[in-house]
């Protein structure tokens, strides 16, 4: 009985918790709350996983309206993977977030923080599971809004304009994605995504369709900060507090990659995006820029959650380049790294957070041997780092092996030297921090901290665990990412 | 397939180096003595073909797959394991003894890898184990070095992994098995072999990162990352024609760079090239006896070439000297690192019963065999060559030459045993050569004491022997200031060197500074644009970020809309 409401179980528990969650007065309630929450969203994800494994893609009529008219909920293996990353990282961060965010924000601001992380929740999980073109849109914002809130919290006055850019500039994506279905709406009078791409091979030559190709790109190129429009994820990510700038970097960047990926197979299908408009052209051409420029620029940063920052545009550069060959074997590899990325990226965001907990900065200049005081956090790093550059038996190695392998099934050698030349730049940014903490002597500051505590540092190597465990034992994201490109490329054949 | 031969011989060293510095000094002592032999026993445990495969994605791994030649490189590389360890124990840090360990077993989980995945994470391993062997000196200069290390190998670790990748994409299959340089995912898997081996253009990290490590680490550090290069070369690439040539230039890059080189280590790190050098060559040529001559010369240099360094760390422990002019007249007082030290320079020199006879002058008979005339007379020339730096120049000045009136003894206990037993194995394979020559990879019909072979080799050597003592009233005449490169072409008079040295020395200085200037130039640049302040990556204002959202709208639109 209840299996059939899981899809909209996914997205109703958050959206229903929020408001509560800002009932409750005492701000280790609202914790105690928001973190049952994010572990029965994970347990339903799982089912929802199993299900839509065993039996197929899972519809959901919300509401019990008949589909094309209704909103649809729409579960396939493209969205698992995405609800998988959501959820999981929800699930680990908020344990880790009772001490860190109490540390870096006020008290009474508490409450605000933990309804805000489930509105987050809350749009993201919609954005992934609805099959509605204008539903995506108002989840989107409701995931936006929240974002900004969550970012404008960070300690240190910065967050703010940090949080306004961001708003700005997400404001401007989302009009333009709203324009785009808008303008799709138009066209075919519906906004059911499977109907729209059953309608839209008839309408396709026309102009108007074309242009609401081109609001949509652009629009979710923003939200995704697809270089050169990823001005305003440094500060983001910089300024953010520890649990924010961990949480967003593994989901939100990725859920815009979702995006992208629903409205170029799915809607306008594979033909079409790929074939009469080539994007995947322009894809490749901005995600190579991407990947060389922002590592480039990561090398040279001295606040380490701003090269991580640098270093996250680069990696969606990656995923965007395997989305871009638009074979399977690039979208797989692709969607294996958008797990892949948001596991490694998470975790390293997270062992920042041990730093700043203790230190109060996460500038390399202040962290010069700090790995004699904190050896967990620090190895912890260490980890994550060999993981972000590709060691193997690390998760990051996984995806650069089915990048690679993607880029030289279509004989695209320079790419793969593209790829090579970035991960050595990986390499060069991770042992910068590594050089600092390990083989500085440390200045009287650093003698007196002590490591950070249990609260943060088992989530920390939870999410480290899982990136060795994913490097040993792939299988599990390789095949649902496969089985997802497989839907997701299929789809687009008429 | 059953349970203690699927066990990957190199897995308990790796273990049980993570687990070393957990005990107290006498566990760590059985430990660090007892892996090694564990591990040879597991590495005779192997049978041909592979035992043990693991699925990994769409391939199966074969972290255990056995032959000849794993086993003739797992066999001297726990040999070597056991004696670093002997000679280390009690002397070194624990994590340079841990270090060390984790060295023969990642180089031996190589030698044992069936596939080239389970080759990469044990190739990382090995570059990651010998730079903490280098850091493990403490000192800055080690600690530089062991950074330039690392970076040179992990350039090549991404060259291979870049190879190994394409490699699988052409074929579908990870299995490690001879390549032919027709594609380039194999010619970058061959850069990548290459960079551990030392070979050009990159040479130089062996010299520069070697003798900077702890007298004891230098054992270690000799015997793994250039011999593991050699194996997978004469697994993956053998009769590849590039490889003679590089072979030949590595051979007298050493000799040369050896024979200008004040720092008794340094001088032997400059010879490690120049024996890698041997064996490259070998590789290159591609015939049964080449590769056999390759592959045993591989097993009898690390024992020499340990046991040199040896002699030389017993020389810089109990004397804290390293340079060359610093030293001499140590025989009196240290008889036993004499006999020892003298014993490997003859091995190193292949004078006849010392085991490098019975191992090189099958390279040299391969040339021949194979009517590569210059190639030949090139070998002869460096192996005279090797006698100069190696066999009379080394314990010459270290040992004898002038009295530095240094009056140190010999080193402890464990120090001697460790020598004794590498002197002995030089000299029971080079008299007694058959049991080496059975495990070789290939049948053996050659028979190294004819009366050619003898003769010919000593007239050699002791043509180059007269020669350094013909020139050695040169070479006197500077006891007390440091061997440099001016001092070279003011004081040697002239000669073949006396014309060499300014060539070289103005190659050296140019290329270098003018590296270093490009580089610098290259830096500014990049950071010009990509540093903090840079156009790159600098804070922009919120109606920038807006001007590029129009101008990527418009492009699109604009391609779109016509």
């Amino acid at each position: 009985m209840l299996s059939a409401h899981l899809p909209a179980l996914q997205v109703v528990v958050p959206l229903v918790s929020a408001p509560v969650c800002l009932l409750l007065r005492n701000p280790r309630h609202a914790w105690a709350f928001a973190l049952a929450v994010s572990w029965v969203t994970l347990a339903v994800a799982i089912n929802l996983a199993v299900q839509v494994h065993a039996s197929g893609t899972a519809s959901y009529a919300l509401g019990a309206w008949a589909v094309p008219w209704g909103i649809e909920y729409r579960v396939d293996m493209a969205s698992v993977l995405m609800i998988l990353i959501i959820t999981t990282i929800g699930a680990i961060v908020m344990p880790y977030s009772w001490r860190s965010i109490g540390h870096e924000i006020d008290k009474k601001h508490l409450q605000l923080f933990y309804t805000c992380y489930l509105l987050f929740l809350t749009g993201l999980l919609g954005i992934v599971v609805t099959g509605d073109a204008f539903n995506l849109f108002v989840f989107l914002e409701i995931s936006s809004l929240s974002s900004y809130v969550l970012i404008s919290l960070g300690s240190g006055r910065r967050a703010l304009t940090a949080a306004l850019q961001y708003l700005v500039m997400g404001t401007i994506g989302a009009t333009f994605i709203l324009i785009g279905i808008g303008l799709l709406y138009m066209m075919t009078g519906t906004l059911n995504m499977a109907d729209l791409s059953q309608r839209l091979p008839v309408n396709a030559d026309s102009r108007t369709i074309r242009v609401a190709f081109a609001f949509v790109t652009v629009g979710v190129s923003i939200k995704l900060a697809l270089f050169p429009l990823h001005l305003w994820l440094p500060n983001a990510y910089t300024y953010a507090p520890s649990v924010v700038s961990a949480f967003i970097a593994a989901t939100a960047t990725k859920t815009g990659i979702y995006i992208l990926l629903r409205f170029f197979f799915t809607v306008f299908g594979i033909s079409f995006s790929f074939e009469a408009m080539h994007v995947g052209e322009i894809l490749m051409l901005l995600a190579s820029a991407a990947i060389l420029i922002t590592s480039l620029v990561a090398v040279f940063q001295d606040n380490v959650k701003r090269m991580l920052a640098y270093s996250s545009i680069g990696h969606i550069g990656y995923i965007i380049l395997g989305i871009g060959l638009a074979t399977t074997a690039g979208v797989t590899a692709g969607m294996v790294h958008l797990f892949n990325h948001a596991i490694i990226k998470g975790s390293l965001f997270l062992a920042m957070g041990c730093i700043f907990l203790r230190l109060g900065s996460v500038e390399l200049s202040d962290m010069h041997g700090i790995a004699r005081q904190m050896p967990w956090t620090m190895a912890a790093f260490v980890t994550g780092g060999l993981s972000l550059i590709g060691i193997p038996l690390t998760a990051g190695f996984i995806s650069k092996w089915y990048l690679v392998n993607a880029v030289l099934n279509v004989g695209y050698w320079p790419l793969a030297v593209l790829i090579l030349v970035s991960s050595l730049l990986g390499l060069i940014y991770i042992w910068r921090v590594v050089e600092t903490a390990y083989f500085q002597m440390p200045g009287y500051k650093i003698r007196k901290l002590s490591e950070a505590p249990a609260a943060l540092l088992v989530p920390t190597w939870l999410l480290i665990g899982t990136n060795l465990y994913f490097g040993v034992n792939a299988g599990l994201v390789t095949g649902i990412a496969g089985q997802g490109a497989a839907v997701l490329i299929g789809q687009g054949v008429p | 397939m059953t349970g203690i031969s699927a066990i990957p011989p190199g897995l308990p060293l790796l273990l049980g180096a993570l687990l070393l510095p957990l005990f107290g000094p006498r566990v760590r002592a059985i430990l660090a003595l007892g892996l090694p032999l564990l591990t040879l026993a597991l590495a005779w445990q192997v049978a041909d073909g592979t035992i043990l495969r693991i699925p990994f994605l769409d391939y199966e791994l074969e972290p255990v797959a056995g032959d000849r030649l794993s086993r003739l490189f797992g066999t001297i590389f726990a040999i070597a394991a056991f004696a670093g360890a002997l000679f280390a124990l009690n002397r070194a840090r624990v994590i340079e003894l841990a270090a060390g360990l984790a060295c023969a077993g990642s180089a031996i989980g190589v030698t044992f890898a069936g596939d080239l995945i389970t080759l990469v994470v044990f190739w990382e391993a090995l570059a990651l184990a010998s730079t903490l062997v280098v850091w493990s000196a403490m000192t800055d200069q080690s600690y530089h070095a062991s950074m330039r290390y690392i970076l040179i190998h992990l350039l090549g670790g991404v060259l291979l992994m870049t190879g190994i990748i394409g490699h699988v994409a052409d074929t579908g299959s990870v299995t490690f098995t001879t390549m032919a340089l027709d594609s380039p995912a194999h010619w970058l898997i061959l850069a990548g072999f290459l960079v551990n081996a030392g070979a050009p253009p990159l040479s130089a990290w062996l010299p520069d990162a070697y003798p900077e490590a702890s007298p004891t680490g230098m054992v270690f550090l000799s015997a793994f990352t250039t011999k593991i290069a050699v194996y997978v070369l004469l697994r993956g690439f053998p009769g590849t024609e590039i490889l003679i040539y590089l072979g030949l230039y590595m051979i007298f890059y050493g000799i040369v760079y050896a024979l200008l080189e004040n720092d008794m280590r340094r001088i032997l790190a400059y010879s490690i090239v120049n024996q890698v050098g041997f064996m490259i060559c070998g590789i290159g040529i591609g015939t049964e006896i080449s590769m056999n001559g390759a592959a045993s010369h591989a097993f009898t240099h690390i024992i020499y070439k340990a046991l040199l360094l040896m002699s030389a760390g017993s020389v810089l422990y109990m004397t804290g000297k390293r340079k060359c002019t610093d030293l001499g007249g140590l025989f009196h007082s240290m008889p036993l690192t004499t006999t020892c030290a003298i014993i490997g320079a003859l091995s190193i020199s292949a004078f006849p019963l010392t085991s490098g006879f019975i191992s090189k002058s099958m390279i040299s008979q391969a040339a021949a065999g194979e009517h590569l005339a210059l190639v030949w007379f090139l070998l002869t020339a460096g192996s005279a060559g090797v006698f100069l730096h190696a066999g009379v120049k080394f314990p010459w000045f270290v040992f004898f030459q002038k009295d530095s009136g240094l009056r140190p003894p010999d080193p402890p206990l464990n120090m001697r045993m460790a020598m004794i037993f590498f002197a002995f194995l030089c000299l029971a394979i080079g008299i007694w050569p058959a049991p080496l020559y059975d495990i070789l990879p290939f049948p053996v019909d050659y028979v190294p004491y004819t009366r050619t072979h003898v003769v010919e080799m000593l007239q050699l050597l002791l043509f180059s022997g007269l020669a350094f003592f013909i020139m050695l009233p040169y070479m006197k005449r500077t006891p007390t200031i440091t061997l440099d490169w001016d001092w070279f072409y003011r004081r040697l008079g002239p000669g073949v060197s006396s014309m060499m040295t300014p060539v070289i020395n103005y190659w050296h200085t140019y290329t270098r500074i003018g590296f270093l200037r490009h580089l610098g130039t290259l830096l500014g640049t990049l950071f010009l644009y990509h540093g903090p302040q840079g156009i790159l990556a600098r804070t922009w204002a919120t109606g920038s970020m807006v001007l590029w959202v129009v101008i990527l709208l418009g492009l699109y639109l604009l391609a779109y809309y016509y």
